[in-house]
């Protein structure tokens, strides 16, 4: 099984590094937010009840990093129903192989471009005056929450990628997928969101996911909003690894 | 010029089609920029409380919801542009007694008249969460300059359509507008802007746009700032339209 998974892996991976155009928004549209963020609202830090910060674009850093990891949820979802409509996922179906590592080889493949991700944005962001309070700790911390909350994204694509079967369709979910994150804490202090925002935000994984991630950038390390991070994350990932399997079923059952 | 106009309309006849025949196309297009509002609106909200800031966030943000859906109109004719010419209707359209000119003035003429789906559905979803009514004058301005912005960025969007020929090219013809539409004072009125955002957007010609259809929505209209945002958009469309256009005249082989 873990051969399997980690062949499967392997060539999902290839086949993303093999399309820049794949790759390209991961990065591009997060930084031009994050620009555009942070130069047209940097005063807010001034605001009563921000966070102490050393400026806007630390702040902003968990968000960007955070959007990056959604598109690459909707990517790997993309890839997943090209392999459907092309026919090499019925070659897979009927191959000796458990069909598990099919969901778990693609979610897989996401941890080392979600790695590479993050350390992109972190590296935009010192390069642009930003500082990581955690220290290197904190550059860890912040990686490991990434690739977890990464991965569960995956799952998120894969899973509707099983259920839609058709690319365009997986692709229509983008705007949703930022909906999703405006209605979190990603870019803005919790008790600054203005009502519904503000209590949507409070059961959002996102929120949880972003603050987890921010935390060792903006101050010393806190355990409690690191482990609220990394939790968010797993449990994102888990649920959504459950319903991908069982949309897989699915699919195999009517095929 | 008879002729042409009866082209014109049948392009942009063919281009409602679309809407009605594919309508799942054109609901991305048509909801992204809402959500971009209500996002942008129930998240920065508090920045209006900052010094500088005049009328509430939610008006102050709606004239980059009506540009974003412009823009998504304008980028959607240069992808459609793009499925013809794979799929060879546009070389039939070459070889009919048109001139290029036309063709052009035809296919941004849709995206003209597209964009103001997204518009009123924007306005109707702004208006009932509280942006402020900015008065029929105020309308008329702020509805001709967001066609104009989708006929602008439908003329990049063929340009690029007209090079690559391929839908591949989507993300160019989509990133252009959008960049352009934020670095501007989209955000905060420019004393609020960090110094290489105010620079960018004083040299941006689309922020003179932004603050000629913010006007109304945010304080009143004036005779400068509606001139400025006039030719700021028929400058866009004259540049980008001679850039299109020398496309259309090379696609003649």
């Amino acid at each position: 099984m873990t051969r399997i998974v980690l062949a499967l892996a392997q060539r999902a991976l290839r086949n993303a590094l093999r399309r820049p155009q794949y790759l390209a928004p991961l990065i591009i549209f997060p930084s031009l937010f994050l620009a555009v963020n942070t130069g047209g609202l940097e005063r807010t830090t001034e605001l009563p009840g921000f966070p102490d910060v050393r400026g806007f674009l630390d702040f902003q850093l968990s968000a960007a990093i955070t959007q990056s990891l959604l598109i690459g949820g909707v990517q790997a979802g993309i890839a997943q129903a090209l392999e459907i409509e092309g026919g090499f996922f019925d070659r897979l179906a009927t191959s000796p192989i458990p069909r598990t590592a099919i969901v778990f080889g693609r979610v897989l493949a996401t941890v080392p471009l979600a790695l590479f991700q993050v350390a992109a944005f972190l590296v935009i962001g010192l390069a642009f005056g930003a500082h990581i309070e955690g220290g290197w700790a904190g550059v860890a911390l912040v990686l490991l929450i990434g690739s977890v909350a990464g991965a569960g994204f995956a799952a998120i694509g894969v899973a509707l990628a099983l259920r839609a079967r058709n690319a365009s369709l997986v692709q229509g979910i983008f705007p949703i997928a930022f909906v999703v994150l405006f209605l979190s804490s990603a870019f803005f202090p919790r008790d600054l969101l203005s009502a519904p925002a503000s209590w949507i935000a409070a059961y959002n994984p996102l929120s949880y996911i972003a603050e987890g991630m921010r935390n060792p950038i903006i101050a010393s390390i806190s355990s409690e909003a690191v482990l609220e991070g990394l939790a968010a994350a797993a449990g994102l990932l888990g649920v959504m690894v459950g319903i991908s399997i069982a949309a897989l079923r699915g699919r195999l059952r009517e095929a | 010029m008879r002729q042409s106009v009866r082209v014109v309309v049948a392009l942009q006849r063919r281009s409602l089609n679309e809407i009605l025949r594919v309508p799942g196309g054109a609901v991305p297009g048509v909801l992204a920029p809402t959500i971009f509002l209500i996002g942008l609106s129930g998240v920065f909200g508090a920045a209006a409380q900052l010094e500088g800031f005049s009328g509430d966030f939610k008006s102050f943000i709606v004239p980059v919801g009506l540009l974003q859906g412009a823009s998504f109109t304008g980028a959607a004719t240069g992808v459609n542009l793009a499925r013809d010419i794979e799929q060879g209707w546009f070389d039939r359209m070459l070889l009919a007694p048109v001139s290029r000119t036309t063709l052009l003035i035809g296919v941004v003429a849709s995206a003209a008249l597209r964009s103001l789906l997204p518009g009123i559905f924007l306005l109707a979803v702004g208006f009932s969460i509280g942006v402020d009514w900015p008065g029929v004058l105020e309308l008329a301005i702020a509805t001709v300059l967001v066609s104009g912005m989708a006929a602008a960025v439908a003329c990049w969007a063929t340009a690029l359509a007209l090079k690559f020929r391929t839908q591949q090219a989507a993300p160019l013809m989509q990133i252009g507008g959008f960049v352009a539409v934020l670095f501007t004072t989209a955000y905060a009125p420019a004393p609020l802007l960090s110094d290489w955002l105010r620079t960018l957007a004083d040299l941006n010609p689309v922020t003179r746009v932004i603050e000629g259809i913010r006007q109304g929505f945010v304080g009143d209209v004036t005779w400068a700032t509606t001139w400025r945002a006039f030719a700021a958009m028929i400058f866009l469309q004259v540049v980008l339209g001679l850039v299109a256009l020398r496309g259309m005249r090379r696609a003649d082989g």
